[in-house]
């Protein structure tokens, strides 16, 4: 195998481990931390299920940020929606066998990417044009639309340009799978798309991509209205009582 | 009103507009230091501290691990900018750090750069700094121009709650000796004597026999005003305003005359003769609890079967959001929760513990057990301003978003004229008084003129096209706040008083068959301006 291909295999199980740990300890650490108030931000719902419709419309939806901005609410579900599909998408590279329902979703998936390039350059023009958002947009803010713009730049690319060896591909990422490593296609954008790819893994768990856990942490979106009826008493505070 | 404010007032348009972002604009904002003597009754450094960056961070570390709110939020924010243009701080002042997200980034640079690994290995890139003392400046300034009113948790697609983030300011702060004299001098008084204003028990009984000899003049019924009753079935736990500021006291009269015609015995408390509960305001759980437990005795001591609460926001939260877990006010404790059985056994569940004054005040009118003449208000056009605390931190009624239901059937029970603010004004979206806090204080008046313009124009709104003459509140602090704001903006300031002020007008005292006769207008008018001049 050339260095190249030892190369990405080696930043692949790394990156892989790097996020799985890290956002597995982030997600530990965001479930013992004790939320010791009743902090719904109401009106909100009264029973367990209720908390469960209104976190799925969050998350789905994004029902508060349709209530705030419908500019960033359309520029951010379209990325969002638009990354879902493609991700699911290319759950194919990772199945030897290709369900029925996965083939039939390819084209959604294929132009999907469309709708998440959009979406971004939707975000990053905010990022310039809004004065209120210049205002808070940090570097780091730029460099994560730079990295996620050119992660779907070169994978629609791939799918509608320069047509990369799919079938190696496949291979590539099956054998990491099976710890069995085969060789990385040599094409400069597919490269490109993975190094890519592997750095957001890398990231995700120390940046603001945390968001994407942290949602359904949230005490204000995830506590049920019910203070009258329960008491609600954190480890710490009851120790007050003794 | 005496002298002009050193300050500009915007002209309303009846319209809330975005401001292009002024920066700076708040800078030199800063309420007064609280003193030694005032700092450390509360557990808090006289001054500040020595080694201070060191223990603001140790503090900021504890809280991360106290508070799940707090950490999620620290890590969740991608500057999406949809809070940018939510907080009535940033309408009215139009400095960035008033946005939201500024507000919380204020804290959040120095946890990136604390306690997270890009923080600690790239601050440039990710905007992470050292905690300095320009920074801790700026907290103290800006976390007090939060009134915690939660608007924007309402839009935040995380639910960030700055509110959390600026109680969690406000603490280290405290800890490191930076106090507000404001807050921290009431929590004091508070904790000391029993109430925000500093009443002891023989004032407050001497208050309550004079009211008991006006209503007796205005109405010719002999409606009670108890205090320390034991065996009573109502204790009822109000703002210390209630006792003495215009026009606080005629929601007072109104609860009187409420349980007078409903014929339930009720009691005030000395011991818990104030609802408010200012450790909230500076994010302090053992001062909040400590405030909070003088409820408790109380109840303990009279042995009453129900606790009801007065018209007053942040009271109403804590009561209604905390007091369960604080005192064990509420219901529902496990049966191994010997502190909390000991109260709850002795509450009547059959009516929610604590119960609000508009849910004890509605269900009587929806009952026909009290009645009312609406008559009696047509020299009003009412309309009512959500307070922030009971819009998005509480709730009335056994549905989701009865607090906002619940006042408005009052009101249209005891009165024909209501026109509600436009909508995005009103329930979950309504804009703080701007007075909330802790910021209701001179020290802030810049502040507080500002941060009230959102709502004034919605105000305005209504005056110009409805005709409202009276803008009915169920907080203290919001009363407090507009009789001082709305001069500023051009309105009398007898404009502003209590839902059960209207209650009171209206209401059918049994004995006499119809309400009361007042002179409403002029008399009002009098004591506000009185009230004006304190």
């Amino acid at each position: 195998m050339s260095t190249l291909s030892i190369v990405y295999v080696v930043l692949f199980y790394a990156a892989t481990l790097l996020f799985v740990v890290g956002v597995a300890k982030k997600i530990l650490q965001y479930t013992r931390s004790p939320a010791p108030l009743k902090i719904p931000t109401t009106p909100a719902p009264t029973t367990t299920s209720g908390v469960a419709y209104r976190m799925a419309r969050e998350v789905v939806l994004f029902e508060s940020l349709f209530k705030s901005s419908k500019w960033t609410w359309i520029f951010g579900w379209l990325f969002h929606f638009g990354m879902f599909l493609v991700l699911v998408r290319h759950l194919r590279y990772f199945m030897a066998d290709v369900p029925f329902w996965l083939a039939a979703m390819q084209p959604f998936g294929k132009y999907a990417a469309f709708m998440m390039v959009a979406g971004l350059a939707g975000l990053w023009a905010r990022r310039f044009l809004v004065d209120r958002v210049r205002y808070i947009s940090t570097p780091s803010d730029h460099l994560m639309l730079a990295l996620l713009m050119g992660i779907g730049i070169s994978g629609a690319l791939m799918t509608f340009a320069a047509h990369t060896d799919i079938v190696q591909l496949k291979m590539f990422v099956l054998g990491l799978l099976r710890f069995a490593p085969q060789p990385v296609p040599q094409d400069p954008v597919l490269l490109a798309h993975l190094a890519m790819v592997a750095v957001l893994m890398i990231i995700f768990p120390i940046s603001k991509l945390l968001h994407a856990p942290g949602v359904f942490f949230s005490p204000t979106r995830n506590q049920v209205d019910n203070p009258r009826e329960r008491r609600h008493l954190a480890d710490w505070a009851a120790q007050l009582e003794k | 009103m005496a002298a002009a404010p050193d300050f500009e007032v915007a002209k309303l348009t009846g319209e809330i507009t975005v401001p292009k972002l002024r920066e700076g604009a708040m800078a030199g904002i800063k309420a007064y230091i609280a003193s030694e003597k005032i700092q450390e009754p509360l557990g808090f450094p006289g001054q500040l501290v020595e080694d201070w960056h060191d223990r603001a961070i140790g503090k900021m570390g504890e809280l991360l691990k106290k508070y799940r709110s707090l950490q999620v939020f620290m890590d969740a924010c991608v500057h999406c900018g949809a809070c940018t243009d939510k907080c009535h701080y940033y309408l009215g002042t139009s400095d960035p750090k008033n946005m939201p997200v500024a507000r919380q980034e204020l804290m959040r640079q120095v946890y990136r750069r604390h306690f997270t690994f890009a923080g600690k290995y790239f601050p440039k890139l990710v905007g992470a700094k050292d905690l300095s003392r320009e920074i801790l400046d700026d907290w103290y300034s800006y976390y007090y121009q939060c009134s915690e009113c939660r608007r924007c948790s309402v839009y935040c697609p995380y639910g960030i709650d700055t509110a959390e983030i600026t109680m969690a300011g406000r603490e280290i702060l405290d800890s490191v000796g930076i106090g507000q004299k404001y807050s921290n001098e009431i929590l004091g008084k508070l904790h000391r004597i029993g109430n925000n204003l500093g009443l002891p028990g023989p004032a407050i009984l001497d208050t309550l026999e004079g009211l008991e000899e006006d209503v007796l003049e205005d109405t010719g019924i002999p409606v009670k005003f108890p205090l320390d009753v034991e065996g009573a079935e109502v204790m009822l736990v109000t703002p210390s305003a209630d006792f003495f500021s215009e026009p606080h006291v005629e929601s007072l009269i109104g609860y009187a005359k409420v349980f007078h015609a409903a014929g339930i015995s009720w009691t005030l408390s000395t011991k818990a003769s104030e609802a408010g509960n200012f450790g909230l305001f500076i994010g302090s759980y053992e001062n909040m609890r400590k405030a909070a437990l003088r409820i408790r005795d109380a109840a303990l001591d009279l042995g009453v079967k129900r606790i009801v609460v007065g018209e007053c926001g942040h009271a109403w939260r804590v009561a209604y959001s905390f007091w369960n877990t604080l005192t064990g006010v509420g219901a529902g404790a496990p049966e191994d929760d010997e502190f909390a059985r000991k109260l709850q056994a002795q509450l009547d569940h059959s009516y929610p513990q604590p119960s609000h004054i508009c849910e004890v005040t509605h269900d009587l009118l929806k009952r026909g057990v009290i009645k009312a003449d609406k008559s009696k208000n047509d020299h009003r056009v009412i309309t009512f301003h959500d307070s922030c605390n009971v819009s998005r931190a509480s709730r009335m009624g056994d549905m989701p978003g009865g607090q906002f239901i619940i006042p408005r059937e009052v009101i249209k029970m005891v009165a024909n004229n209501y026109q509600d603010m436009a909508p995005g004004t009103t329930h979950e979206a309504t804009f703080c008084c701007g007075g909330g806090g802790g910021l209701l204080t001179d020290d802030l008046m810049q502040v507080r003129v500002k941060g009230a313009q959102p709502r004034m124009e919605a105000f305005k709104d209504v005056v110009d096209n409805n005709k409202v003459n009276f803008l009915a509140l169920i907080c203290a602090i919001c009363k407090a706040q507009f009789t001082k704001v709305l001069p500023y903006y051009g309105y009398k300031m007898d404009m502003v008083g209590g839902v059960h002020q209207l209650v009171a007008t209206a209401i059918e005292l049994p004995g006499l068959g119809a309400g009361p006769v007042e002179e409403e207008a002029e008399e009002a008018e009098s004591e506000a301006a009185a009230a004006g001049d304190e």
